[in-house]
């Protein structure tokens, strides 16, 4: 009786058909249908994620590359916010900003690698750099549109009972800018992941591109399945991070209050 | 008690104050405002004694807003001599509480010598300490009027404007609204301009109603009855009246 409905949960559970590919997959790698140079058993690709970590290669890589990260994110949030202001708290500042940040955003920003690498070398300036400019543009474009977007009644209300200008701005146009500037660091995120993964095909040599482009050239392809997978982890644990950070701030909104009773 | 009624009702023309009178706390002359081509108010005049309860009853489009904006210094370009007192407060049609701050601290907005202890006050008066610290998106609608209320009185006005501010309510909480406002009224003594529709509500409150039409006040009644006012024949003949000049024939 237990074990049926065991066997019944699983069997509509969501999780069915991921374990049956990586059954079919491990079937495959032990029976020598898919051969290692093609891609490593998940058996296998556990066993190098284990001891990669504890040789330290793996630990030392992603540390390297979540500072490219860190820096990037840094830069480009900053320098995207940094005009978001300009633009949305000024009409000065839009008519200055807004159509170059329009004009820049048509160009797939994955595409200047090379002019990056003519300008920067091959060193970590370019890598950084592509970072930052895969962060700035969501960023610069969400919060621009979060600040315009405030509802202007609460702007007049708040102004008639007597906010200055910069109480104003500190009180009711940036919090209610938030929910979309953090929408915006959402995708800033994903932005920088997706340049960091691109960056590091550049000739890196730290990091964990740098352990892929070694695993290729051995024709590892379980390490480089891990670290796909690092990569992978490192998109869940930014989304969860954006997660608390509006749980933090957007508290006030009523999904999130209905959530938290 | 009907005498002032009535000859107060003959007359549809703003009165001349007594030349002993205080200094009006409103006073408006020759007030015009138009947007593009429509003129929205021509040359009105318009005083509001301190401490006066003036409810100012229109049909939609008659000038309402625009005249309350211009007495909350909201409207920037009207014609016309405006002279309002520096200590204002306004309650909207809708709360206008900010959704990321909580009751007490809406309560305080703009106000920086004002602390909790003046919130916790505020909100006393109109019975709200037990929301002081929730956020204004759990509010029910009167909740929310009423905190927009003590936000208002946190401001310590001499001209307390209302905006329609129970449109949106039950008919329930709106009568229990209503005299709110006039004890919190009582109590405090600002000149109070109401905007409303609702012809029973400007005769239950009123010192004075008004009648906008066309961008002109055009009816004028004094009401001297003691609140509250239970419907006697008095009320029914001034609401009669109102009713008329807002174009409804009962």
């Amino acid at each position: 009786m237990d074990k049926l409905y065991k066997f019944k949960s699983l069997y509509n559970s969501r999780a069915l058909l991921p374990l049956l590919l990586l059954l079919v997959w491990e079937g495959a790698a032990r029976t020598g249908v898919l051969p290692p140079r093609i891609l490593a058993a998940p058996s296998a690709v556990l066993g190098t994620f284990v001891s990669l970590l504890r040789s330290g290669e793996l630990p030392i890589a992603l540390a390297a590359s979540l500072t490219r990260v860190a820096i990037g994110l840094a830069l480009g949030v900053s320098v995207g916010t940094a005009l978001a202001l300009a633009a949305g708290l000024s009409r000065r500042g839009e008519t200055l900003v807004d159509p170059l940040m329009h004009i820049l955003r048509t160009l797939p920003f994955l595409g200047l690698v090379p002019l990056f690498i003519v300008w920067f070398g091959i060193g970590e300036a370019p890598k950084i750099g592509l970072i930052a400019l895969g962060a700035a543009f969501p960023t610069y474009l969400n919060l621009f549109a979060g600040i315009r977007n405030v509802d202007p009644k609460l702007v007049e209300a708040a102004e008639s009972f007597g906010l200055s200008r910069i109480g104003l701005i500190l009180h009711v146009v940036l919090p209610g800018a938030a929910p979309s500037f953090l929408a915006g660091l959402r995708h800033a995120l994903a932005y920088s992941l997706l340049s960091l993964v691109v960056a590091e095909q550049i000739n890196a040599s730290s990091g964990l591109g740098y352990l892929i482009n070694t695993a290729r050239d051995f024709l590892r392809t379980d390490v480089i399945v891990v670290c796909l997978l690092v990569y992978a982890g490192l998109g869940l644990a930014s989304d969860y991070l954006v997660r608390r950070l509006e749980a933090r701030i957007l508290a006030w909104r009523p999904s999130l209050l209905e959530r938290a009773a | 008690m009907t005498m002032a009624l009535d000859i107060a009702g003959a007359f549809p023309v703003p009165r001349r104050p007594a030349p002993n009178a205080p200094a009006p706390a409103v006073r408006l002359r020759g007030l015009s405002r138009s947007f593009g081509e429509t003129a929205v108010l021509r040359d009105l005049d318009l005083d509001i004694a301190p401490g006066e309860f003036v409810v100012l009853l229109g049909r939609s489009g008659s000038g309402k807003t625009t005249l309350l904006r211009t007495l909350a210094a909201l409207d920037t370009a009207p014609a016309g001599q405006v002279s309002i007192p520096a200590a204002r407060a306004v309650v909207f049609q809708e709360p206008r509480l900010l959704p990321w701050k909580r009751v007490w601290r809406n309560a305080v907005l703009g106000l920086p010598r004002a602390g909790r202890a003046e919130a916790d006050a505020a909100l006393a008066e109109v019975d709200l300490s037990h929301r002081a610290d929730a956020w204004p998106s759990t509010l029910s609608g009167g909740e929310a009027q009423r905190a927009a209320l003590a936000r208002a009185l946190l401001r310590r006005p001499q001209l307390l404007l209302l905006d329609e501010p129970f449109g949106a309510l039950d008919a329930l909480t709106r009568l229990k609204m209503q005299e709110l406002v006039l004890s919190l009224w009582r109590r405090h003594r600002p000149a109070l301009l109401l905007v409303t529709h609702d012809v029973d509500e400007a005769v239950a409150l009123a010192d004075r109603v008004l009648v906008l039409e066309e961008g002109r006040i055009a009816v004028e009644e004094i009401i001297d009855l003691p609140r509250p006012r239970p419907r006697s024949g008095a009320f029914e003949a001034v609401r009669r009246r109102l009713l008329a000049a807002l174009g409804v024939a009962e």
